[in-house]
């Protein structure tokens, strides 16, 4: 069966990151004052060859560890659904 | 002393390094190929500078996976020497024979200038022949040179020495106004607990020819030639 | 609806597609036949103004083509080849990404960046060194601070992982560049072994494509054009180019590879009209035809169409014909930098190329037909005098108050976008990767990159004051020519040869064109005077904003780009004072002119006045004195007196080792119009005390005026006694102003 990954990465919480700052600003700027603690990280899509969700998710959580996120500075979350 | 340059895709300080090594410093120098699965008898091993892998999804992040990777991890785990320059640096932390990673400047740019370092930890081959509390102009060119790991990783890093390098004036001071990317207590470069494997942001090799009118990277290089 | 390229084509979609109702009945012609969608597309581009030049080329014609250096003719191949000694050739060109960048800057000027590189190395040379020469609308304008920050990223962004530093280059804001952008890029490269042309020949040798997947970039117009587009297929449509410069650097050390071997017949570079331009240029320059198989060719796109394979522009893609035999050579370098290499047709005999679509043959055309020098059309086009030059010439200096408070003046101009430090821009540059820019730690006037192993070292510039060049075209582009060949002398080189980038309004616009052929005669004259053929460059027209229903045109904008060899690496001479005590000398006349300065602009907001004082004689006499002074080591500092005038020369000497000076101006001559007026051939120089009377000997011989300023100071900056205030506050103003506007 084949799933898609919906994988989001993001900095950790405790981290600067100067680019949400800098949008987090801008809102202000624009007018959008409800605007706050803007963080930027990124989305990532693939897709997976599994006999089920469970192995699928599995595998996306491999590649995250292995490769997608570095833990020292981003956390991940997985979604897995049936493509 | 045998030296081995790593060419990976996208490796654009590779020939800089090769060239110090071995018209500005005499040495003999092994080009390694990314998709060699041997060290071809090197002693020192020097992941370059540029943008392997385009530095797509995150600076070293894929290079770290290159054939050759797991032979040069062998080698550093084995007390072999290895320099990272650069994007050399975010390759080893990422591999990680180094503690941290580098995230992108605190000023969003691209940053390529002259900076100043001062040698922290005095007990590694890299930094020993250096003057205590003298800087060095050495070039940076960066836009992920923000060093940065957790608090209980950085307590390590100062109980063990390991930090190699802090950005500072020109008169050695350390301080916020003299930290050109955010990075953590103004940190350039670390080594490893054994002492073994460097990683620095800075461009040594950019420093080492006459012609350019600063050899202060060249300090650098004699210092590791001299205490190995 | 089923897209049939086949049917025979409309004048009404040659029209749309860009091309004259002429120019449809001139294909007619040569073909015998109607010709079918595909088939007007390939015409529209190959005769559009970018690939055929067909409103410039007569008058491009005209400029200085050959000289003692040159390896190739002017506009033979992808870039000029000039011979710099000890074996080597440098090729180099400047090229423009304007529109591109006007529209999305990031993308555009990345990719202008990958474009100018490609044409370097398709040569078989290694780029080394790269400048660039910008322009912008007001600074305080949001849109002008998108602009800027995005284009400098892009350049940045590609340039860096590309490997090639930025040395130099030019940045400059007026409202007349408002919505139109200039980016121009230069490179320049060294050639050590054999140039690789971009020529065919040899029916039978297989031809290749190799680089990156062709998706479906840059052919918009066309699409709209075939009238079978849909919502669906409109989407995905890219409106804009995506560079990678990833690819572009394997894309370099593959080709650099292939270079060394014995496999390679020509290889051409795919920038505008893709696979089409190239097989046409190819084909045209060798005097043989192609038979193209459009469905190997590899593709980001599912079924893509003949015609969008065809006019794609996909970026860090090159086509190479390869010697029968050698495939194998290819495919080995090619899968060892992980490229796509793939055959995808065949060299032939005459001079028609074929290309087929799943075995049906979808377009026929004779490459000669298409080419510049060959087919394409040439116009004529008409031109006259705007009135506005003769009014500009009225300017008189009396109507001009000079202010009490010059030093206010000095301060407006240390903060002035166009004067104050572009170190915002270019710390965001890698300048320094390659270990051979000279510049870094011992600047001067020009860029210069070192030639390792060899006593030698290249120099290179890109200069264009445009304001000068609207005010009086001719004038004006003999004084851009001039600054690049007085920055490369200053610098210790001697100028070599002039690649051009040529940024004008609409070439049917007669005002427009009068301006174009004010230049072109302009650069010949001055080219011829400095023995420094022009080998190529581009074109850029249509650069223009409609405002109030009015077509405004940028100021003309011809930039130059220059490269000078040093021959001996000992004597570069740098800008920077040296030390407390130097004497300050100003070489050439100075005028009571304060015409198209920044002064006059800026700070009296008077933008009609004519070109500033210049005599071409004069400033080559200056320039032979230049050289002598270096070779002869008599200076230890020089620097052009240029945009700013005398007081901002003085203070870029000054400020790099945080010096100061103290001169005093002359009584004959306005103060204004002495320090910030922008009269041409005057060049600042430091010299050692002990050095004073040699100097004097050297220069009584000559015929050029020099004149005693002062002398460098610790830190103080001096003016007839008057303080203009220390250094190194004047300095943080210089440094900082360009950044905090743009912030």
């Amino acid at each position: 069966m084949k799933f898609r990954a919906e994988i989001d990465v993001m900095p950790k919480d405790a981290l600067l990151d100067p680019q949400g700052k800098a949008v987090t600003q801008s809102m202000g700027n624009l007018g959008l004052t409800e605007v706050s603690d803007v963080r930027i990280g990124k989305h990532i899509r693939l897709f997976i060859e599994a006999d089920s969700k469970a192995t699928a998710e599995a595998k996306a959580d491999e590649a995250c560890k292995k490769i997608l996120a570095n833990e020292i500075m981003e956390s991940y979350s997985v979604e897995v659904v049936e493509a | 002393m045998k030296f081995g340059v790593v060419t990976f895709p996208g490796s654009n300080c590779d020939q800089d390094m090769i060239y110090t090594l071995e018209t500005s410093l005499g040495q003999q120098v092994e080009r390694l190929w990314h998709k060699d699965t041997d060290l071809k008898g090197v002693d020192f091993v020097v992941l370059p500078g540029g943008f392997s892998y385009g530095d797509y999804l995150r600076s070293g992040a894929i290079a770290k996976y290159s054939p050759i990777m797991k032979e040069v991890i062998a080698h550093g785990q084995k007390g072999g020497y290895v320099m990272g320059i650069c994007n050399g640096f975010q390759i080893l932390c990422e591999s990680p024979l180094l503690d941290g990673a580098l995230l992108h400047n605190d000023t969003q740019k691209f940053i390529c200038k002259n900076v100043f370092l001062r040698p922290k930890s005095r007990t590694a081959a890299i930094s020993k022949g250096l003057e205590a509390g003298k800087a060095v102009k050495i070039p940076i060119a960066h836009g992920e040179g923000r060093f940065y790991a957790p608090e209980d990783m950085m307590k390590e890093i100062y109980q063990n020495d390991q930090v190699l390098f802090q950005y500072c004036d020109e008169e050695g001071n350390v301080n916020d106004r003299t930290n050109p990317n955010g990075s953590l207590d103004n940190i350039a470069g670390i080594t490893n607990k054994g002492k073994n494997i460097f990683g620095m942001m800075p461009h040594p090799e950019r420093a080492a020819d006459a012609n350019l009118g600063n050899t202060d990277g060249k300090l650098l290089f004699d210092s590791i030639l001299n205490n190995i | 609806m089923e897209n049939n390229t086949q049917e025979l084509a409309t004048v009404d979609q040659a029209v749309e597609l860009g091309l004259l109702p002429e120019e449809f009945e001139l294909i007619k012609e040569i073909l015998g036949r109607t010709p079918n969608f595909t088939e007007t597309s390939i015409y529209s581009v190959m005769w559009s103004e970018h690939c055929s030049y067909k409103n410039s080329i007569k008058w491009l014609k005209t400029l200085p083509k050959d000289g003692p250096h040159m390896l190739v003719k002017a506009g033979e191949e992808n870039a000029g080849l000039v011979d710099i000694g000890e074996g080597m050739g440098c090729v180099f060109k400047i090229e423009s990404h304007n529109h591109p960048s006007a529209i999305e800057p990031y993308q555009g000027a990345a990719t202008g960046v990958g474009g100018i590189n490609r044409d370097i190395f398709t040569m078989g040379a290694r780029p080394i060194a790269q400048l660039n020469s910008l322009r912008f609308g007001e600074i305080d304008k949001d849109k002008t601070k998108w602009l800027v920050k995005g284009v400098v990223k892009g350049i940045g962004d590609y340039g860096n992982s590309f490997g090639v530093p930025i040395i130099g280059g030019e940045v400059f804001f007026d409202k007349c560049y408002n919505t139109n952008p200039l980016v121009n890029a230069f490179s320049a490269g060294i050639l050590e072994g054999e140039m690789i042309s971009a020529t065919s020949s040899g029916p039978g040798n297989p031809v290749y494509i190799v680089g990156s997947a062709t998706g479906k970039d840059g052919i918009a117009g066309a699409a709209f054009a075939s009238k079978d587009i849909t919502e669906e297929s409109a989407d995905d449509l890219p409106s804009v180019q995506v560079g990678d410069p990833f690819q572009e650097k394997l894309l370099l050390e593959a080709t650099l590879e292939l270079g060394k071997t014995d496999a390679v017949v020509g290889m051409q570079d795919m920038g505008a009209a893709g696979i089409t331009c190239s097989s046409c240029e190819m084909s045209a320059a060798g005097g043989v035809g192609m038979d193209i198989d459009l469905s190997k060719v590899p593709t980001r796109q599912k079924n893509m169409k003949d015609w969008e394979i065809l006019l794609s522009e996909s970026q860090e893609r090159m086509l190479v014909v390869i010697e029968k035999g050698k495939e194998k050579i290819v495919e080995d370098i090619f899968e060892k930098w992980d490229l796509h290499a793939e055959e995808i047709g065949v060299v032939t005999e005459g001079g028609t190329i074929n290309y087929f679509m799943h075995g049906e043959k979808v377009a026929s055309v004779p490459a000669e037909s298409l080419v510049l020098g060959g087919g394409a059309p040439v116009y004529d086009r008409e031109y006259s005098e705007p009135a506005y030059y003769q009014e500009f010439k009225k300017f008189d200096i009396n109507s001009i108050e000079e202010p009490a408070d010059l030093k206010e003046v000095a301060v407006s101009l240390l903060k002035n976008p166009n004067i104050a430090s572009k170190r915002w821009v270019y710390e965001q540059y890698d300048s320094m990767v390659g270990t051979r820019t000279m510049t870094t730690n011992s600047p001067s006037d020009a860029g210069i990159a070192n030639i390792k192993d060899t006593n030698r070292a290249l120099a290179m510039t890109v200069d264009c004051n445009s304001r000068y060049v609207n005010a009086d075209p001719e004038i004006g582009t003999q004084i851009a020519v001039s600054e690049a060949a007085r920055n490369i002398v200053v610098s210790g080189g001697i100028p070599s040869a002039v690649t051009n980038c040529l940024n004008f309004g609409n070439p049917y616009n007669p005002e427009c064109y009068w301006q174009f052929v004010g230049a072109i005669k302009g650069m010949s004259a001055a080219c011829l005077k400095f023995g420094t053929p022009v080998t190529g460059g581009n074109v850029s027209f249509y650069n223009q904003t409609v405002m109030d229903g009015k077509e405004e045109p940028v100021f003309p904008t011809p930039t130059i780009g220059m490269i000078g060899v040093v021959e001996d690496k000992s004597k570069i001479m740098t800008l920077d004072f040296k030390s407390k005590g130097d004497l300050i000398f100003i070489l050439g006349d100075s005028h009571d002119d304060i015409s198209s300065s920044e002064y006059l602009v800026s700070y009296h907001g008077v933008n009609e006045s004519p070109a500033p004082f210049f005599d071409l004689e004069k400033e080559f006499a200056l320039q032979e004195i230049m050289k002598g002074l270096i070779d002869k080591q008599l200076v230890n500092a020089a620097h052009d007196c240029a945009d700013g005038g005398l007081f901002i020369t003085l203070m870029e000497m000054a400020m790099y080792n945080n010096l100061g000076f103290d001169i005093v101006t002359d009584a004959e001559i306005r103060e204004d119009a002495f320090l910030f007026g922008e009269a041409q051939s005057r060049i600042v120089v430091g010299v050692n005390e002990d050095q004073e009377d040699d100097f004097i000997d050297f220069m009584f011989e000559q015929g050029v005026n020099y004149t005693l300023l002062g002398h460098v100071t610790k830190g103080k900056v001096c003016v007839d006694d008057d303080q203009f205030g220390f250094v190194n506050e004047l300095k943080d103003i210089y440094d900082n102003a360009l950044g905090q506007k743009l912030s």
